[in-house]
């Protein structure tokens, strides 16, 4: 039985070793706010943290977890700067139908912990792996901005 | 390799087939249901039936509990476009409820919440808001006569001496009680027939930018969406379907499947249009995922038409030479010898919706019942559908609406394929012997590849002018799919063999000498509305050539529309007016390399006009700012509106996009994930600023109605700047 540390917790989890983070997060554990929106690396929707550095679950085994932090937009709310990220993304109003979002506060938040004043040029390029077919983008990049204030 | 092939018919795996099939058209809304529905662009209501009085029971859309939380039922699917909240709002308001008390909830099928327009429960053509603005204002201004009734009653006082203010009924002297406390008393008492409605001066909710009920969820991770549902002891199913539209299966080895852990079974079963497939059922996801492609198949593909996409075009392009049925009438006897003409032809291709949620549907059939979870935008079609496949009365099913992650079309679906697709499955199930919950899901895959694409088309032009550049003759036609053909929306929609939302968009309402026709040819790839329709092609087609009639006439494209409009358009012209005065147009100096662009439509009864700023960097054309005038008579939540045009932009920016397209070989869609069907990213998005026209005239929508003239205003900016005329989506300025 494998385990693996989700969260601060450490979870016994019963998965072929090869079972991609995503799918034991969602099936096995019922932990559903991380979403499933391609498979393949290529949307952004899967995003969690490994040691504090966004991967996408969707093609990350958890056997690449071994003996590392998971984290996951569900620990978000009580993280200094996700928290400052949601209440950005609250303030500017940003989710329509929200599905990419775990993704998005999870890049954003990544980001920020990374550079605590990124421009415009940063944005893109730590946010443009997380696709938003509604086209949230313009109030996604107002919000990192007003977050980062919020922490600076 | 050598495989060994098992015969699909066997004891053990009885090939399982619902001789139903799937279902006719005109079945599922079943006889007489619908009365009436929008002919897109008329703004009119084409009424088969008079209309029944809608029931406005105020106990089916609002719940108020002892702690004074109001809980609003919505009739419609949430995919984003916000209704959750501005249904809520028109509620709220005439309810005079404590807004920060209000928490909102998506209704399930039910005879209640059915659009008194339409006649069934449905979401789509950007109505909500237009058809349930005084639905909802009647429902809360009832439920608000009967809480202060209830108080008047219990102080035996006049409800005239009462009134009601956020969430508290006040009496005479210092008598005072909260929603929460009468509401048992109140919804037990008779419904007004009759109510007063509120002056809009004295709205304090409508109309003002309020943010989203569903915001904190949705960026928490909390909001569950329908494929995050689950039921006690549910199977996860994956659908291998067959790669060419309608094709069926000869054999298969399911043997490799079948030995993964965590899977149960693999079932034969009937797909649509006479073909059939797999369904693997699995504990999980990932592992009905490897035993799919453990799957060895063949495919029987022989009656079924393959479509190329290279030979489609060339046939779509012969026949926009050819006479069609005719949709607009016009002289346009002066085309031959006009003096100068103009030609031009346009393609666009299919476009899979790609909603970031893709399709999945729970469904837990029991003898007598079945209960369905899904995100459906249809769901008095969708529930009869149900109830058919299963062999139940639609009172004997129930079905969930869930919050959807995207629609754009995708989820409205008059032959409610994949839920129905699900029930067969659950019959097939049945069948083999078990019970309990599944949970069908689609992959991105599946989703790019299964078809019900905006249609591909043609579009070929003949203008011919004066020496001034005068319209005096335009002879167009379009060759596309038929949407609304073979659903049961086709008698409406359908007129003369003119399917009305392929050539919505078209001609009005500028007065142009335009006759129209069309060809609509019968192809094997599965089709479907896709955000704003018709206009999605017609748009561009329109406000491009209108750029380039500009253009010959030496005239400014903005004045030139407001030529073409006349006195009869203050809609049209009050967008267009706000667009250019916000944005700078003929005022601020551009930087160098950058160019204005124009273009102006309506849909959906809504005006938006857009002047943008574009450049060519390097071959690449790039869009930098957007400026848009919205006229849709009162806006309702302007927040709202803001995100809807903000997102219709960057939708409408994808469709230009290199890769954007979905093209068939010999009958299998070459896209298969967003590797290789682009849409637009973060890095695309260019800076979207929204005003709104001021009115006081009832709402029309916006969900769509953002996304029509970014493309053409996009491409007016390229040609000012190279000369070239774009007549594609995508662009390809290289061949321009």
């Amino acid at each position: 039985m494998a385990s693996l540390n989700i969260n601060g917790r450490d979870m016994p989890v019963d998965a072929d070793p090869a079972t991609p983070i995503l799918w034991v997060l969602r099936d096995n554990l019922n932990m559903t706010g991380t979403k499933f929106g391609c498979g393949a690396a290529l949307c952004g929707a899967c995003t969690v943290h490994l040691d504090g550095a966004p991967i996408r679950s969707c093609v990350t085994p958890i056997a690449a977890a071994a003996g590392k932090k998971i984290t996951t937009i569900e620990a978000m709310e009580s993280d200094k700067i996700g928290k400052a990220v949601q209440d950005a993304w609250v303030k500017l109003d940003v989710p329509q139908c929200g599905y990419c979002q775990s993704g998005q506060v999870m890049s954003a938040t990544a980001l920020l912990r990374a550079n605590k004043a990124p421009s415009d040029a940063d944005i893109d390029a730590a946010m443009s792996g997380n696709i938003c077919r509604c086209g949230t983008y313009q109030r996604i990049r107002a919000a990192i901005k007003d977050a980062a204030k919020a922490i600076a | 390799m050598h495989v060994e092939w098992f015969r699909p018919v066997t004891p053990a795996h009885a090939r399982i087939v619902t001789r139903r099939g799937f279902l006719k058209a005109g079945s599922i809304l079943g006889g007489g249901l619908v009365l009436g529905f929008c002919l897109p662009g008329a703004g009119k209501f084409a009424h088969a039936q008079p209309a029944r009085a809608p029931s406005y029971a105020p106990n089916a859309f609002l719940r108020i509990a002892p702690d004074n939380t109001v809980t609003i039922l919505v009739n419609r699917l949430e995919f984003g476009q916000g209704v959750n909240t501005s249904l809520p709002m028109l509620i709220a308001e005439e309810l005079d409820a404590d807004w920060s008390l209000v928490r909102s909830e998506l209704a399930p099928a039910g005879e209640a919440y059915k659009d008194a327009n339409f006649g069934m429960q449905m979401t789509g053509g950007s109505s909500s808001v237009k058809h349930s603005y005084l639905q909802c204002r009647e429902i809360g201004a009832k439920a608000r006569a009967m809480l202060i009734s209830a108080a008047a009653q219990g102080w035996k006082v006049a409800p005239e001496a009462c009134r009601a203010v956020r969430g508290v009924v006040f009496g005479p002297g210092d008598k005072k009680l909260s929603y929460g406390a009468l509401a048992k008393a109140a919804m037990a008492l008779p419904v007004p027939d009759k109510v007063t409605l509120k002056n809009p001066r004295d709205f304090t909710i409508i109309g003002k930018p309020t943010a989203r009920l569903d915001a904190r969820v949705k960026s928490t991770g909390r909001q569950k969406f329908g494929i995050d549902h689950r039921e006690p002891d549910m199977k996860t199913v994956l659908v291998m379907r067959p790669p060419v539209f309608g094709s069926s299966l000869v054999k298969f080895d399911a043997a490799k499947a079948k030995s993964i852990t965590g899977v149960i079974d693999v079932l034969e079963i009937v797909t649509e249009a006479g073909g059939s497939g797999l369904a693997v059922i699995a504990s999980g996801y990932w592992p009905a995922r490897l035993a799919r492609e453990a799957l060895i198949v063949e495919w029987d593909d022989s009656a079924v038409e393959k479509v190329s996409s290279a030979q489609q075009l060339k046939d779509y392009q012969a026949l926009a030479r050819k006479p069609g049925t005719l949709a607009k009438p016009a002289d346009i006897s002066k085309l031959a010898a006009a003096p100068k003409k103009i030609e031009a032809e346009f393609s666009f291709p299919y476009l899979a919706h790609a909603p970031m949620e893709p399709l999945n549907c729970v469904v837990h059939l029991k003898e007598g019942a079945c209960t369905v979870w899904a995100g459906s935008q249809f769901q008095t079609g969708d529930q009869n559908a149900i109830a058919q496949m299963a062999d139940l009365k639609p009172e004997q099913v129930t079905l969930h609406t869930m919050m959807a992650g995207g629609g754009f079309g995708r989820r409205a679906i008059p032959n409610s394929h994949y839920i129905v697709e699900a029930v067969t499955i659950a019959r097939a199930y049945r069948e083999s012997g078990r019970s309990g919950p599944l949970k069908v899901v689609w992959s991105r895959e599946d989703d790019i590849k299964g078809g019900y694409y905006r249609p591909a088309h043609v579009h070929r032009a003949e203008i011919g002018l004066d020496e001034q550049g005068k319209v005096l003759a335009w002879n167009h036609t379009i060759v596309g799919q038929s949407i609304m053909k073979g659903t049961p929306f086709e008698a409406f929609m359908v007129r003369n063999g003119v399917d009305a939302t392929m050539t919505e968009g078209m001609r009005e309402p500028y007065a142009l000498p335009m006759k129209l026709s069309v060809h609509a040819p019968v192809v094997n790839v599965p089709v479907l509305w896709w955000r704003s329709v018709g206009a999605t092609h017609t748009a561009f087609v329109m406000e491009t050539l209108i750029d380039e009639l500009a253009q010959v006439a030496k005239t400014d494209p903005v004045a030139y529309r407001k030529m073409l409009l006349g006195d009869s358009h203050p809609r049209h012209m009050a967008a267009l007016e706000l667009a250019v005065a916000k944005s700078g147009y003929g005022k601020s100096r551009l930087p160098a390399g950058r160019a204005w662009g124009v273009a102006m439509h309506e849909s959906f009864d809504s005006v938006v006009a857009y002047v943008v700023e574009a450049s060519v960097d390097k071959g690449v054309p790039r869009l930098h700012k957007v400026t848009g005038g919205v006229h849709c008579n009162r806006a309702v939540n302007p927040l709202s509106i803001e995100a809807q045009v903000q997102g219709a932009v960057l939708m409408a920016l994808g469709t230009t996009l290199p890769g954007a397209a979905i093209t068939l070989k010999d009958g299998v869609v070459e896209q298969q994930n967003f590797n290789d069907y682009v849409v637009a990213r973060m890095s695309d998005m260019p800076h979207v600023e929204v005003h709104i026209v001021p009115s006081t005239d009832a709402p029309t929508g916006m969900g769509e109605p953002g996304l029509p003239p970014l493309a053409p205003a996009f491409a007016n900016a390229i040609a000012r700047l190279t000369g070239k005329r774009l007549r594609s989506l995508p662009f390809d300025l290289a061949s321009a």
